[in-house]
């Protein structure tokens, strides 16, 4: 899905309840992430859930898979692979997640405080797109 | 008789609103919020009587520093000390406990000896003797506890020896709520010749303490859980184990005579108080321990008691609810998985539902897989938590497995 698709989307949610429902729904139709990939290797230093994020380059664009064993954490993925996926890393560089998070009302995702790894995953997308 | 709700009104923050909905705070185990009167005096000694201690012979100074070392007996009544000068303010527990490692172990521990910890360790109690092995090259024993979480005496006694040099311990697992029987456990390393060091963190917030009693060597615990200020700690040890002991930071207010080639240094506890300390903090400290005191530990002890019952009877009612750490002996603290519900997601939710636990390994990664367990929730218990908010906490809870 687009996230222009997205933020339209979550424009007809009003409340957190329902927000949080389309998120894990977001969550459990993120492309399987093969169980090869679930090692320290792949995994995004997060402290209170497991957060695996694997790059692949393709024609100059950057297209990632990732998975969480936590269902929002999982749908909060499917949100930030729908920002990045699919860009070249200049485009990736451009992209204000922060603006875009908070559009969605998700702002409190992304903040330093919030360890679950959602913004070390946003890192390190910065930084693969730094060195692919 | 215990009048939570009188008692709830003494602490501003209860009554404000979070997402919208009244706050639930169930993580005093992390950190315990603060009554109005430690507020207060913060407020009162930089509004009138601020100053650096141990300095200049003028009113300000004076008046503060008396305050400081009064605050100092508040700790030694507190946890019955013989005397103030057992009581030694530090940053926090963790830095309480790095101070015995890199003093006490440092002088008088070698490579012939053993620590004995058990299983159930905050990281603050594990990794400090992990450094110092690896420094001094003693073996660092680890007791197998339970799988209800309680305290396993035969696993105790057989890694209880002659070479045993120190046994630190938790009084209660920050994660399990197990209450180590620590009295026994410091007759017996006696017996055999070791010191004990107890981690007193979940334990003094929630028991009446006696050093004396107990026969503890050293007692560790953090001023934030006693609902007092952070960035201030206790250090209990007895008098002649702190006077054997070298300093452990270097600077000014804990030396006696300095030349540029030498320096000879001052009796404890200053010897351990290197520096300008944490002033304000080390007498919102006592502010916070005499309320504790006015209130009574016995009765703090029994109300918590009594919600740690409740909180029983009600979480059994939540299919697919598995708490960890069952031991029988059990204070206010509840870690627990939810079938089919991440630990992470399950804390989102409770969080907009105005309820804060704590989720993750707890400081205590070891303990979580060892129990089986990558990351676990937890709900913890304070003085002022009533059966409402434990009420509030199982709405919310089930409200939280209809999103999975």
């Amino acid at each position: 899905m687009e996230i222009e698709e997205l933020i339209d989307n979550f424009e007809f949610l009003d409340n957190w309840e329902d927000k949080y429902r389309y998120i894990i729904e977001l969550g459990e139709k993120l492309p399987l992430l093969e169980a090869e990939y679930h090692t320290d290797e792949w995994k995004v230093q997060g402290c209170q859930s497991q957060v695996w994020l694997v790059p692949h380059k393709q024609d100059g664009k950057i297209f990632f898979k990732g998975d969480s064993d936590a269902m929002i954490v999982k749908g909060l993925i499917a949100v930030v692979l729908s920002i990045y996926n699919n860009k070249s890393p200049s485009e990736i560089k451009a992209v204000a997640v922060e603006n875009i998070f908070a559009k969605l009302g998700l702002k409190e995702h992304l903040s330093p405080s919030r360890r679950n790894g959602l913004l070390s995953m946003t890192e390190k997308i910065r930084y693969y797109a730094e060195i692919l | 008789m215990y009048n939570v709700e009188n008692i709830r009104k003494d602490f501003p923050i209860l009554s404000c609103s979070i997402n919208g909905k009244p706050n639930i705070f169930l993580d005093s185990a992390a950190s315990a919020q603060k009554p109005q009167m430690v507020i207060d005096k913060i407020v009162n000694i930089y509004t009138s009587k601020y100053s650096n201690v141990h300095r200049g012979s003028y009113y300000l100074s004076e008046a503060i520093t008396e305050e400081y070392e009064q605050s100092r007996y508040s700790v030694q009544k507190f946890l019955n000390a013989r005397s103030p000068q057992e009581i030694v303010f530090t940053r926090n527990a963790t830095e309480a406990i790095n101070l015995v490692a890199f003093s006490w172990g440092r002088r008088f521990l070698t490579k012939m000896d053993e620590v004995l910890i058990s299983e159930a360790e905050h990281h603050a109690n594990l990794v400090p003797w992990q450094m110092l092995r690896d420094e001094i090259g003693f073996e660092l024993k680890i007791f197998k506890i339970n799988d209800d979480g309680s305290f396993n005496c035969e696993e105790f006694c057989k890694n209880l020896s002659g070479k045993t040099k120190l046994v630190a311990i938790t009084g209660m697992s920050n994660v399990l709520g197990t209450v180590f029987p620590i009295k026994d456990i410091i007759k017996s390393a006696h017996e055999v010749g070791s010191k004990v060091l107890v981690d007193g963190c979940q334990y003094v917030v929630h028991h009446p303490t006696d050093v004396q009693d107990l026969d503890c060597d050293f007692l560790a615990f953090s001023g934030h859980k006693t609902y007092g200020p952070s960035g201030i700690g206790v250090l209990f040890g007895k008098a002649e184990l702190l006077d054997a002991m070298p300093p452990y930071q270097f600077g000014g207010d804990m030396v006696n005579v300095v030349t540029y080639q030498s320096t000879t240094f001052d009796i404890p506890p200053a010897r351990f108080e290197a520096g300008t300390p944490a002033i304000v903090q080390a007498i919102g400290l006592g502010a916070a321990l005499e309320y504790m005191m006015n209130i009574g530990m016995n009765e703090i002890y029994e109300h918590e008691q009594n919600l740690t019952k409740y909180m029983h009877q009600q979480i059994k009612n939540i299919p697919g609810l598995q708490e960890v750490g069952t031991a029988p002996n059990k204070g206010g603290v509840f870690s627990f998985v939810l079938e089919g519900v991440h630990p992470q997601d399950l804390a989102f939710i409770l969080d907009k539902e105005g309820v804060a636990v704590r989720v993750g390994h707890h400081c205590a990664a070891p303990l979580v897989r060892r129990m089986g367990h990558e990351s676990l929730a937890r709900a913890s218990l304070g003085l002022y938590t009533n059966k409402a908010d434990i009420d509030a906490f199982i709405r919310a809870v089930q409200k939280a497995k209809t999103f999975f």
